[in-house]
């Protein structure tokens, strides 16, 4: 790995040629599995498709600071709620903007708070990052739940559009696809990071910080692009929420659960690639749908908790690091 | 002015109060995150935890609450060492405590509270107590009793806490785990136990702290998030492993957030405690009397 060590300028995410087929066959997936949806004409299918990818996109984004870098965000929350508020503050001031926009505004937003708080507490230790997202989740709150023009404590209702745009069909159909194409965007970005000499700059800062900085690794400015990367991302995943939940109120915007779904899922499937949170929001998406059709809904909130400790005690590396032990 | 006035009075004073207890919310992270390292961001679950206990002792035994949570010392003082084991054996001898240590207590953070959720509902809980509802009139200002009762259990187990660290031999081990591991070790202690028996301790206070809480608000199970930027807040400011320092924060806090309160209204308190806590971060992360 010693040549890798050279490699420490940073290009961007710009993954050349390489990145292009992988992207192409994320694409002919996703279109496969939107044209499966389709001729199951099923609107639960859809529900529960949202659901799942969401937390594909969701698990990705940490996993761009937590998986690569080592630092832990808990405020997933906050940048989840600020996409989701973006969107009803928007649609509250201009009702005819189309949902991409709000997406892309949402996912800037985010990014920009991203990264101020990294600028502000990523000079410390990375326990103090940690706590000060933590505590960054309760701060959003607040300040959403005082803003009366999103609702505030009472909530807010969105009118969700009974035919989607251009393709026809429910409303439902249209969010899931603009999921597909945030998945396939973020899933191509964690790739190609990866693959870059910006990913091998992250795994350096995780494996030992120190050295990285000793040996010219810039770290302050790749965990803020890390930071801003992943909480834009964070963002854009809640930008169609409103319209896919209609109803949005503080205590269901943030609720725990999309922290602790969007950090178990990539520790379960794996932290060091990008096939681990897909694997491990699909596994434990699925199961949670399951169990809160068949056994509660109050069952289905801890089974991703309870998953998360048994992982990280028992298997560090997730489903995707068994997997390649075995080979 | 003088409703201001009046006004202003009994919010530094209920702050102070407050502040007190907010010592004893801190007291256990300050043992855990500033003595031990161990990055226990579970221990407001624990906090609740000790809430409920008390609820259970006073509702279903008709015992005081704070009584009731002495009576539970010994159990969480048990939970603690056991939580501290398996902490050791998982991450702390693999080295690797922190993307998967900290989520491991995320992860027992969201467990406690859903539980919680399971056995007790959404429900606000409140207990009975004599002292709950009564003030003292001191003519300038009132001294409510329900501030009043959790500020003195507070300090009484802060400086017990204080004095225990400083004086006993037990205390002082644990201060030199705290400074020096391997000298330790050369010296034929062994720095786990050692540990153990201080992450006992840190869980241990949660279970008055959390009757106190009890006393002072109804409680149901997600309040516990709030406390995790108060306690680190308190505790980053304060300097860590600092006790002076962390009761020092933890009334300036309470009175920062009690002055909030009453002039901008309760529901910004929480974005107080963030507010001090990133510009600590930003400008003294040592704190105020860090060591």
């Amino acid at each position: 790995m010693a040549s890798l060590a050279d490699k420490t300028a940073v290009s961007g995410a710009a993954p050349g040629l390489r990145g292009v087929p992988f992207t192409l066959a994320l694409i002919a997936v996703a279109v496969v599995i939107f044209a499966f949806g389709r001729w199951l004409d099923s609107s639960y299918a859809f529900f529960i498709g949202y659901v799942v990818v969401q937390y594909i996109v969701l698990g990705t984004a940490w996993n761009i600071l937590g998986g690569y870098t080592g630092y832990v965000n808990f405020g997933i929350t906050a940048f989840f709620a600020i996409g989701a508020y973006s969107t009803v503050a928007l649609h509250k001031l201009v009702p005819t903007l189309p949902l991409p926009v709000m997406i892309v505004v949402s996912g800037v937003l985010a990014g920009l708070v991203g990264l101020g708080t990294g600028y502000l507490t990523l000079r410390l230790r990375g326990v103090f990052f940690s706590i000060a997202t933590l505590a960054l989740a309760v701060v959003v709150q607040t300040l959403i739940t005082n803003w009366d023009f999103v609702g505030g404590a009472r909530g807010a209702y969105v009118l969700r559009p009974k035919v989607a745009p251009l393709i026809g069909g429910e409303y439902v159909q249209y969010l899931f696809l603009l999921m597909l194409g945030m998945g396939v965007i973020v899933l191509a970005t964690a790739r190609a990071i990866e693959r870059s000499s910006l990913g091998y700059g992250f795994a350096a800062i995780r494996d030992d910080e120190g050295a990285a900085e000793a040996s010219g690794v810039p770290t302050l400015k790749l965990k803020l692009i890390a930071t801003t990367l992943s909480g834009g991302f964070m963002g854009m995943a809640g930008a169609p929420l409103p319209f896919y939940v209609t109803y949005l109120d503080p205590a269901s915007g943030f609720s725990l659960n999309y922290a602790v779904n969007a950090i178990a899922m990539p520790l379960i499937g794996g932290t060091g690639s990008w096939l681990g949170p897909v694997v491990g929001a699909v596994l434990v998406g699925g199961l949670q749908e399951y169990l809160r059709v068949t056994i509660s809904s109050a069952v289905n909130v801890l089974v991703a908790g309870v998953l998360m400790v048994a992982f990280v005690i028992a298997a560090p590396q997730g489903i995707v690091g068994l997997f390649q032990r075995k080979r | 002015m003088a409703v201001s006035l009046d006004l202003l009075m009994n919010a530094v004073i209920s702050g102070l109060l407050l502040g007190g207890f907010y010592a004893a919310v801190s007291v256990g992270v300050a043992i855990s995150f500033g003595l031990l390292d161990v990055v226990n961001i579970a221990h407001p679950a624990f906090i609740l935890l000790g809430s409920y206990v008390a609820f259970i002792g006073n509702t279903v035994f008709g015992i005081d609450p704070i009584l009731a949570a002495a009576i539970m010392l010994p159990a969480f003082y048990l939970l603690g060492m056991a939580l501290y084991q398996v902490y050791y054996v998982a991450f702390e001898r693999r080295d690797d405590q922190s993307l998967r240590g900290l989520s491991f207590f995320f992860g027992v953070l969201f467990i406690t509270e859903v539980t919680l959720v399971l056995i007790f509902g959404v429900d606000y809980r409140t207990v009975q107590a004599p002292y709950i509802g009564p003030s003292l009139n001191l003519g300038l200002f009132d001294l409510p009793l329900r501030l009043l009762v959790p500020f003195l259990v507070s300090m009484v187990m802060v400086v017990g806490l204080q004095l225990f660290l400083s004086r006993t031999f037990v205390g002082r081990a644990v201060q030199a785990v705290a400074q020096d591991q391997q000298a330790l070790r050369l010296m034929a202690a062994n720095p786990t136990k050692i540990k153990r028996i201080a992450f006992g301790l840190s869980i241990a206070t949660a279970s008055l702290a959390g009757a106190c809480l009890i006393i002072i608000q109804p409680v149901e199970p997600s309040i516990g998030r709030e406390y995790i930027g108060r306690i680190f807040a308190i505790c980053v400011l304060g300097g860590l492993g600092s006790f002076p320092g962390m009761v020092i924060a933890a009334m300036t806090l309470g009175i920062a957030e009690s002055l909030t309160a009453t002039f901008f209204g309760p529901s910004w308190a929480p974005a107080v405690s963030f507010g001090i806590l990133l510009v600590t971060l930003a400008v003294r992360p040592s704190g105020i009397l860090g060591r």
